[in-house]
């Protein structure tokens, strides 16, 4: 009996490739002689482009072409495409390919240069000369409310978008409650940072007139069209082939990139295979970062602290342009509401333009601002009534008998926001147990006595998952009885080559070795939407487990006909079908060979296939219902999303007198329904968890008031070393499966960053007794804080100094808000 | 005006590889495209993130911070040149599978050189200094937990051999 593998740690098979230097990265691709691009980018963050010198540029030798706003035509002259045009986005602005007139961020494109080499590219963007005529920038939240200064002229208030939902009554329910509360939040912009940037490789076949383009992409059905769009050709010309990903966290889901349809267009005009690698300063200035938003919320609550009403208002940056619509400011506004179900909620938010760089989805994508938001309140309702915070929020959460649950709200995807599942209360009982939280106070005490200041948080989410509209799968049995699978979204480090095999491997009773999964082929499967959202498993997956049965049944119903057998009575185990309870079987290969009638014999296999060998003489070779082949192929588009949950929790330690923060535990209690591959899902949990210490303790993006971001580089930008992150990640699974799809899967892929803005703020807050509200937090801040905050300044200097001097920090104290509580 | 290049001999993974280059071409683009050896990838070419690393004379170096005409004359090993005689992956190649120590893989190859080296230094390393071999490398996918890992079965599996 072959053993299942779903639910099992299968090691990756894709490692085998990647350990060798073997992957094949976009910069690794090499289709014959290739030239190499190279972009001049604005150094201004708005201005009006007057006039661009490029005559000098064609005398540097090596140089092919050049091409700026005035050489592009048709479709490729019209702005970028506006990818999810929201109906609320009533103020969408999207870039040209090369801009025109006007410059909006520090590094928007300007003009393409295609050279021998990329060394001599960038030499000849140096000999660009461009006339600016300066225009004020609006840099940050604050700057874009005022308004003084527009980003676009016509723009009014540099709003893209207002939009309001509400559940109840909010207002009315805040002003008959018995206590009620304000919060002010703030939270910076980060970014996700793949440590491969964006690359593009195209070339052009002028005698078939296709063009086969290679781009590391979330996406790469979405960029076929794009390109075919732009470039003026059919579909069918086009094939997009998204190799190896050198790490994706949402920005390589936005698309067409400038570089994206550039490259293919100069492919094409100089008949050369041309080539674009993004350098790390140009991913800082001119990809897209996250996360920044200013957040007003007042809540209304009973004397348990049940809330009655919650009115949130809050104001997205979404940079410059807004081609990913208002996917971020949605998800933050719904996702909000996390495992808990106020009797009335309202949320408006206004998504605004700055002159800085877009703003697209980021891992969490709206989400850890939403748990921010809330999992805040949860603490400081639980303060202002002295209760635990975990009671709190246990007698708000959603019951595992409520389920599904519907918040009467509108999600993402524009349907109902309706829970599949979950066991809230559950996952309380465990995280609290994995953290130790109610050894905490005596945990404390100790730490107090040795002179020390330690912190718990606690901070719960729920994350939709595997949104729509849907993914397909090819699964195709070879002749040698090995299994080709197909699936059309991309992979950038998730090991879908594993997961997605051993849900085959299941299904088909084949070896796991003996299964091949391409994913981001356009040749392989055209239909696909893309990467993102946590949903590759819960979309592939399914449609992959649904081919592979399709292809299983064919495989039975031809088995039945050869071994004279009735289908009930066979299994597919070992490559083989079998007659249960006998030995007379038959070879998986084989039941391929039967069907598929051949003409032509080419060896002993397909001899047997020839229609001399299969077959009714009395009947069509092939059945009029029926097709050549032992395939199967179907496509899983699901009614809604899945919600996968979860808790962290932490334990973090603030020095007395530097005020830097360690983190002494960090706990991760998680649900994403039945797990493919544990060890898969527990390397996303850590990957997430790393990504949200930086995020919260060390990462910002520092522009200053002329937009220019000061710190476009990793020496600059402080992403966590191994020595940032915790020592161990606890992790504690609990499944409760989805009964959305065949599988019971949710996707697992962003969890592990949503809580960790919401539980460093809560451990630091307790820690140290007063609120944190903005965030990242850096030790120079929170010793500013402390220092306003005097009273707890005092008991701190006893502690004898570990470094000899402390910096006096800038005062950024400003950030954080008080908390203003009202009771009745 | 034609820009002047200089033939420089490379020995990587004990091949050898006549190229002529620019005084200017970094190591990294030298053993990428004009050796062919793709495994040692660019991930900020300015020296923070170690995804170039590969070892020059035995020794962890950054291979987008050299110039390649002075590698010249210099044993280079990279990622492609970790595998066992036969084939196989060694120590730590395999360690970083059986682990999960990666996941999209940029990282890896700086990684794994890194470790090559560290181990060669430090065969037996605690936890901690498990942890401090690789604190100078960049990975944005794995959190670290799963390298630290598999250091110290890296060095279970050296130790063993
Ligand atoms: S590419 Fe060399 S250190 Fe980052
Ligand atoms: S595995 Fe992706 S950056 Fe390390």
């Amino acid at each position: 009996m072959t053993t299942k593998l779903f639910g099992t740690k299968v090691n990756r098979v894709e490692d085998q490739r990647f350990l060798r230097g073997r992957g094949r990265y976009v910069d690794d691709v090499l289709p014959g002689p290739t030239l190499h691009a190279a972009v001049l980018r604005s150094p201004h963050a708005h201005a009006r482009i007057r006039a661009i010198d490029v005559d000098a540029v064609l005398d540097i030798e090596g140089v092919h072409a050049v091409w700026t706003y005035d050489d592009l035509t048709g479709a490729m002259a019209e702005p970028l495409p506006l990818l999810i045009p929201h109906p609320t986005l009533t103020h969408g602005r999207t870039q040209y390919a090369l801009a025109k007139d006007e410059v909006n961020y520090v590094g928007e494109a300007i003009a393409f240069v295609v050279a021998e080499d990329r060394y001599v590219a960038e030499d000849a963007l140096s000999a660009i000369v461009v006339d600016y005529e300066f225009l004020p920038p609006v840099v940050g939240i604050a700057a874009a409310r005022a308004a003084t200064n527009l980003v676009h002229d016509d723009v009014p208030g540099n709003v893209g978008a207002r939009m309001e939902q509400e559940n109840g009554d909010a207002r009315a329910a805040i002003a008959a409650a018995p206590h009620t509360l304000t919060l002010d939040l703030d939270i910076e912009r980060s970014a996700c940072m793949p440590m491969e940037g964006r690359g593009t490789v195209a070339r052009w076949d002028p005698d078939s007139a296709r063009l086969q383009v290679w781009t590391s992409t979330q996406t790469s059905t979405g960029v076929r069209a794009a390109v075919a769009a732009k470039l003026g050709l059919d579909l069918g010309q086009v094939d997009v082939i998204t190799p190896d990903v050198g790490g994706g966290f949402g920005v390589k889901i936005n698309h067409p990139w400038p570089e994206e349809l550039l490259v293919p267009l100069a492919a094409r005009t100089l008949g050369r295979p041309v080539k674009f690698t993004e350098d790390r300063r140009e991913h800082f200035i001119s990809s897209a970062h996250e996360r920044a938003q200013v957040q007003h919320i007042e809540v209304g609550y009973d004397d348990e602290g049940r809330i009655l009403g919650l009115d949130v208002e809050f104001w997205h940056d979404h940079g410059a342009y807004t081609p990913y619509g208002l996917i971020v400011p949605i998800i933050t506004s719904t996702q909000l509401l996390g495992p808990y179900k106020p009797a009335n909620y309202r949320v408006v938010f206004e998504s605004l333009y700055t002159n800085t760089v877009m703003v697209t989805p980021y891992r969490g994508a709206g989400r850890p601002q939403g748990c921010y938001a809330m999992e805040r309140t949860m603490d400081a309702i639980a303060k202002d009534l002295g209760k635990d915070r975990t009671e709190v929020r246990a007698v708000n959460f959603i019951q595992p008998d409520e389920f599904p649950y519907e918040h009467g709200l509108v999600f993402q995807d524009g349907r109902p926001l309706t829970y599949d599942s979950g066991d809230y209360p559950a996952s309380l009982e465990k995280i609290k147990k994995l953290v130790g939280w109610d050894e905490f106070e005596q945990f404390r005490a100790e730490m107090a006595a040795e002179g020390r200041r330690v912190g718990i948080g606690l901070a719960c989410y729920v994350e939709g998952t595997g949104v729509g509209p849907y993914e397909g799968a090819h699964v195709h049995i070879e002749t040698s009885g090995k299994v080709k699978v197909a699936t059309g979204l991309t992979t950038q480090g998730q090991g879908h080559a594993t997961a997605f095999a051993q849900i085959v491997a299941d299904e088909l009773g084949v070896r796991f070795e003996d299964v091949e999964v391409v994913t981001g082929d356009t040749r392989r499967m055209p239909y696909a939407v893309g990467t993102f959202a946590s949903r590759a498993a819960v979309m592939s997956g399914s449609a992959i487990h649904l081919a592979a049965k399709r292809a299983k049944e064919k495989a039975l119903r031809i088995a039945a006909d050869a071994l004279e057998a009735s289908v009930e009575d066979l299994e597919l185990a070992e490559g083989k079908v079998t007659v249960r309870g006998t030995d007379t079987s038959i070879d998986l290969g084989t039941v391929a060979v039967l069907s598929n009638p051949l003409r032509y014999a080419f060896d002993e296999a397909s001899k047997a296939a020839t229609q001399f060998s299969v077959g009714d003489p009395g009947k069509p070779p092939v059945a009029e219902d029926d097709e050549p082949g032992l395939e199967g192929k179907d496509f899983y588009s699901p009614e809604r999303s899945t919600f996968a949950s979860g808790m962290h929790a932490v334990i973090v330690e603030t020095d007395p007198l530097t005020a830097e923060i360690r983190i002494l535990k960090y706990a991760v209690v998680h649900d994403c329904g039945h797990l493919i591959n544990p060890m898969i899902v527990e390397g996303q949990i850590h990957g997430g968890v790393a990504q949200g210490v930086g995020g919260a303790l060390y990462e910002r993006m520092a522009y200053d008031e002329s937009g220019q971001l000061l710190n476009a580089s990793f020496m600059d930008f402080l992403m966590p070393y191994a020595s940032e992150v915790p020592e161990s990640i606890d992790i504690d699974h609990l499944e409760t499966p989805s009964p959305l799809n065949p599988l019971g899967i949710k996707g697992a892929g962003e969890a592990g960053v949503i809580p960790s803005a919401a539980v460093f703020a809560a451990a630091i807050e307790d820690a140290e007794g007063f609120p944190i509200t903005a965030m990242p937090i850096s030790p120079s801040e929170l010793f500013a804080l402390r220092k306003r905050h005097a009273p707890v300044v005092e008991e701190v200097a006893q502690r004898p100094s570990r470094n000899s001097s402390v910096e006096e920090p800038r005062d950024e104290a400003s950030r954080n808000h008080p908390t203003r509580s009202t009771d009745r | 005006m034609t820009e002047e290049t200089h033939d420089v001999r490379l020995h990587v993974n004990g091949a050898t590889y006549d190229v002529s280059v620019p005084p200017r071409r970094l190591l990294s683009d030298a053993l990428r495209h004009d050796c062919g050896l793709t495994g040692t990838h660019v991930g900020c070419e300015h020296g923070v993130c170690g995804a170039c690393t590969v070892l020059v004379d035995g020794r962890p170096t950054r291979s987008c911070l050299m110039f390649a005409v002075s590698a010249q004359d210099t044993e280079i090993t990279t990622v492609e040149g970790l595998t066992n005689p036969d084939g196989s992956l060694g120590p730590v190649q395999q360690a970083f599978l059986e682990c999960h120590g990666l996941q999209c893989g940029f990282c890896t190859p700086g990684f794994l050189t890194t470790i090559t080296a560290g181990l060669a230094e430090n065969p037996s390393p605690t936890r901690d200094e498990a942890r401090e071999m690789i604190a100078g490398n960049l990975c944005r996918c794995t959190g670290y937990q799963n390298i630290v890992k598999a250091v110290e079965r890296a060095a279970e599996l050296g130790s063993a051999t």
